[in-house]
């Protein structure tokens, strides 16, 4: 039979105690705290006993406001993580210099660099812009919850998944080494022996299950379950700028999953897609990377243009200038953003002709984006502008975003990237555009939707607080970037020796330091805004004089949303039922067909922890036995046929006269 | 202001709302045995050609293939996944252009791409490849 080493080796692949970062102090000293911390949360949530709850109100809910909230959640937490990463990166910049290798070595400044991006874009950005679709969408066309609620679950868990399986690869072993979209030959099996690589690959593959589930998800809603009355072009832009996101990434995420699963090969069974003998071709890699990485960067920002084109609206009290081309220009950008993937490597070498294209289609998308931008400021220009966070943000994002165009466009010119590609310059013009972009975006959309979600508005002095030290902690932190960069100096270096860079970088990491003040003005935001609540509540529904059908219901809207399926004659369609008067229906009620909670979703995604945790450690059996456990899982749950219920009449009368009641108190 | 009352429950706000008379048929058993053996042809045929060796030109054979594999996904669409233009009301035709034109702006964007690369690149043999450092 086995001998002793086979059967340990059998039993757990390459996991050993070597596998245990203990001789790192800084991991350990994380470790310490995250374990306490994570003790200390368990046994809080035990000594309220709040399990039950939170499993059946929460985990295993198929409602869309609740899973939009989990999807916020999860993007707030693993935001802490990837800003963690990038003070560590700022510090270690400002005083590696002189010969000192800095705080940390480079095994872990790598380490550190490749998990700043990756959780950055895949576990910030997604999943936050992907929960207030969530939220959002199904409000804004008047429907009572998403296409198919259970793969709604499912998604969120599989993502959540992606998140722990990167996570994890903080304690137990290692993470790639390889900045984040994991170039070949550095990522193949020769340069990259480790399991850093393995983490990367599955934590992304799970995690491109839920999203992409999700996006057909919402396509479905928004294409099939409009409000009657309620044409393509009456939807509200939010909801237009969504399903161009989830087209994108209906189509690209295959891309993503299918190199991933071509370097998987490469890595596990020895192919050579992407080596450098045996006819392999590594550009290849960054070719079809690409294919998919450009669109995922508008992906990210088409949503946030639909929350400033919302809030553009509300806070000027008029209607959005140029409604159509804006989805005009949505559409295009979603075109093009498919052709001009080849200007994140110019320098590869494909010559004049193609560099020359894609210079040219790239510089070509910024024309919609411009228009985008001249239809706020029109919408701006003779409104009442009302200045509350959200509109600050807006506007912070308007000036920011067009320096970071105007650098962009610069970098779209072939000559001009030899020169500045993957120098600093580069990482200062993409945080210009995804900090100044997305996540000003994402955080006016908390200010602005905060109080549909949560029934209280959002504490505003420090809303103020959080976007004055973000904006300003933007400038000061990218600002010098953009300078080194030009001097020449490369991104991912983590010692330096040229003495007279070091202000530079200092300063860089004094921003870093005022956007850290940034996201604690907000955490302390929502902290100070829960023990306010009761001067903060909103109780019309209606907080802002909103224009969009989600402002038509309660704050926060009752599990069904509408009592009545709303019937829209124009766009700004709840804008238009207040000028004409609209009364709420008070009788009548009907009993309401809803979905069943289910904890299959949280099931299935804990079981591919599992065999993603098998593959990346080669711990077959793992791997092999909760593959079958997730067929017999998904198969088993195809014959659950107790899958939905109606909410009475009686009930839906009750939650409205609540709500009439509270109207009446107003007034 | 009677315009504004909620008309109706309406039907597609619910989830199940099992779509009656959109067009996608649910096929018949002679559509799938006819689907069934058209996949079996098709699949028949590029076998026999590689296996039997019927062309010398490597090059013409897999084309051949190729093509004979396109036809296969047709056939797949119409008899398997009820595809026709009217499907859901024309969206599923939609969907389908769609992904054509991304499918070939991959696939022949990296084809030109990868070529000109080939072609800009200093011509190396095998064993030089392998003695790189």
């Amino acid at each position: 039979m086995f001998g002793n080493n086979t059967l340990t080796e059998f039993i757990f692949g390459r996991l050993s105690w070597q596998a245990i970062p203990y001789h790192e102090p800084i991991l350990v000293v994380t470790f310490a705290v995250v374990a306490l911390g994570g003790l200390a949360l368990l046994g809080l949530i035990t000594k309220y006993r709040l399990w039950g709850y939170l499993w059946t109100e929460w985990f295993t809910s198929v409602d869309h406001k609740k899973i939009g909230i989990m999807y916020v959640v999860l993007a707030l937490v693993m935001l802490l993580r990837g800003f963690a990463d990038a003070i560590m990166m700022r510090i270690q910049q400002a005083i590696a210099f002189n010969g000192s290798e800095g705080y940390l070595n480079p095994h872990h400044y790598d380490q550190i660099f490749s998990a700043h991006g990756v959780i950055m874009i895949f576990f910030m950005a997604m999943p936050f812009v992907t929960g207030l679709m969530n939220y959002i969408v199904p409000l804004q066309i008047g429907a009572r919850d998403v296409s198919f609620p259970f793969l709604n679950n499912f998604s969120f868990w599989m993502t959540t998944a992606g998140a722990i399986i990167i996570m994890l690869s903080l304690f137990v072993g290692e993470f790639a080494r390889t900045g984040w979209l994991a170039y070949p030959p550095l990522s193949g099996a020769d340069y990259s022996p480790g399991v850093g690589v393995d983490y990367y690959i599955w934590g992304l593959q799970v995690a491109g299950v839920g999203t992409t589930l999700s996006g057909i998800n919402l396509i479905a809603t928004i294409v099939k379950m409009r409000a009657p009355g309620m044409t393509f072009m009456k939807m509200p832009v939010f909801t237009w700028t969504s399903l161009c996101t989830n087209v994108l990434i209906v189509a690209t995420f295959p891309i993503l999953t299918a190199t991933l699963a071509l370097l998987t090969l490469d890595r596990y069974v020895g192919t050579n897609f992407f080596t450098n003998d045996l006819g392999g071709n590594p550009m290849m890699y960054v070719n079809l990377i690409w294919i998919w990485g450009h669109p995922e960067v508008y992906i990210l920002i088409l949503p946030a243009f639909g929350i400033f084109s919302e809030v553009v609206a509300t806070f000027c009290g008029k209607r959005l200038f140029g409604y159509a081309s804006m989805v005009y220009a949505t559409c295009v950008i979603m075109i093009l953003s498919y052709i001009v993937w080849l200007h994140h490597f110019f320098t590869m070498g494909s010559g004049a002709s193609v560099n020359a294209f894609f210079g040219i289609t790239t510089m070509i998308i910024s024309i919609p984006t411009g228009a985008k931008m001249f239809n706020w400021l029109f919408t701006m220009y003779r409104g009442r502008i009302r200045y509350e966070v959200p509109m600050l943000w807006t506007i912070g994002f308007m000036v920011t975003f067009v320096i970071g165009g105007m650098t962009g466009v610069m970098l779209a010119v072939p000559p001009a990237d030899f020169v500045l590609h993957n120098s600093l310059f580069l990482i200062a013009h993409f945080h210009n555009v995804i900090i100044g972009g997305v996540v000003f975006g994402l955080l006016a959309g908390v200010n602005y939707w905060y109080p549909k979600a949560f029934g209280y508005r959002l504490d505003p002095f420090w809303g103020k607080m959080s976007f004055w030290f973000w904006l300003i902690g933007f400038y000061v932190a990218f600002m010098p970037l953009y300078v080194l960069g030009l001097m020449g100096i490369t991104r991912r270096v983590s010692q330096f020796e040229d003495q007279s860079l070091q202000i530079w970088f200092v300063i860089a990491a004094f921003g870093a330091f005022l956007i850290a003040l940034g996201i604690a003005a907000f955490i302390i935001q929502l902290v100070v805004s829960f023990l306010r609540r009761d001067q903060l509540r909103d109780t019309t529904g209606d907080p802002w004089d909103g224009r969009t059908l989600e402002w038509s219901t309660s704050s926060p809207p009752p599990d069904y949303n509408f009592a009545f399926t709303p019937v829209v004659h124009d766009h700004d369609s709840w804008y238009d039922m207040k000028r004409r008067g609209y009364e709420r229906p008070l009788a009548g009620f009907k009993p309401i067909h809803m979905p069943k909670n289910t904890g299959t979703g949280l099931i299935l995604a804990a079981i591919s922890v599992a065999f993603a945790f098998g593959m990346i450690w080669y711990m077959w059996w793992l791997a092999a036995l909760s593959f079958v456990a997730m067929l017999a899982v998904a198969i088993g749950h195809t014959f659950n046929y107790s899958r939905d219920f109606h909410i009475p009449a009686e009930t839906v009368t009750a939650t409205e006269d609540a709500r009439s009641q509270l109207l009446a108190e107003r007034t | 202001m009677s315009s504004h009352a909620p008309a109706h429950e309406s039907a597609s706000a619910t989830h199940h709302g099992h779509s009656n008379g959109h067009g996608a048929g649910h096929g018949s058993l002679k559509g799938y045995v006819i689907g069934f053996l058209l996949s079996v042809i098709l699949t028949a045929i590029p076998f026999w050609l590689v296996m039997g060796g019927v062309f010398d030109s490597k090059l013409l054979t897999a084309f051949l293939v190729m093509g004979v594999g396109v036809v296969q996904i047709v056939v797949h669409m119409i008899y398997f996944l009820h595809m026709n233009p009217r499907s859901e009301g024309g969206w599923t035709i939609m969907a389908l252009i769609f992904t054509l034109v991304l499918v070939g702006i991959a696939l022949a964007g990296s084809l030109w791409v990868m070529h000109h690369l080939n072609a800009n690149m200093m011509p190396m043999s095998p064993e030089m490849m392998k003695n790189m450092p």
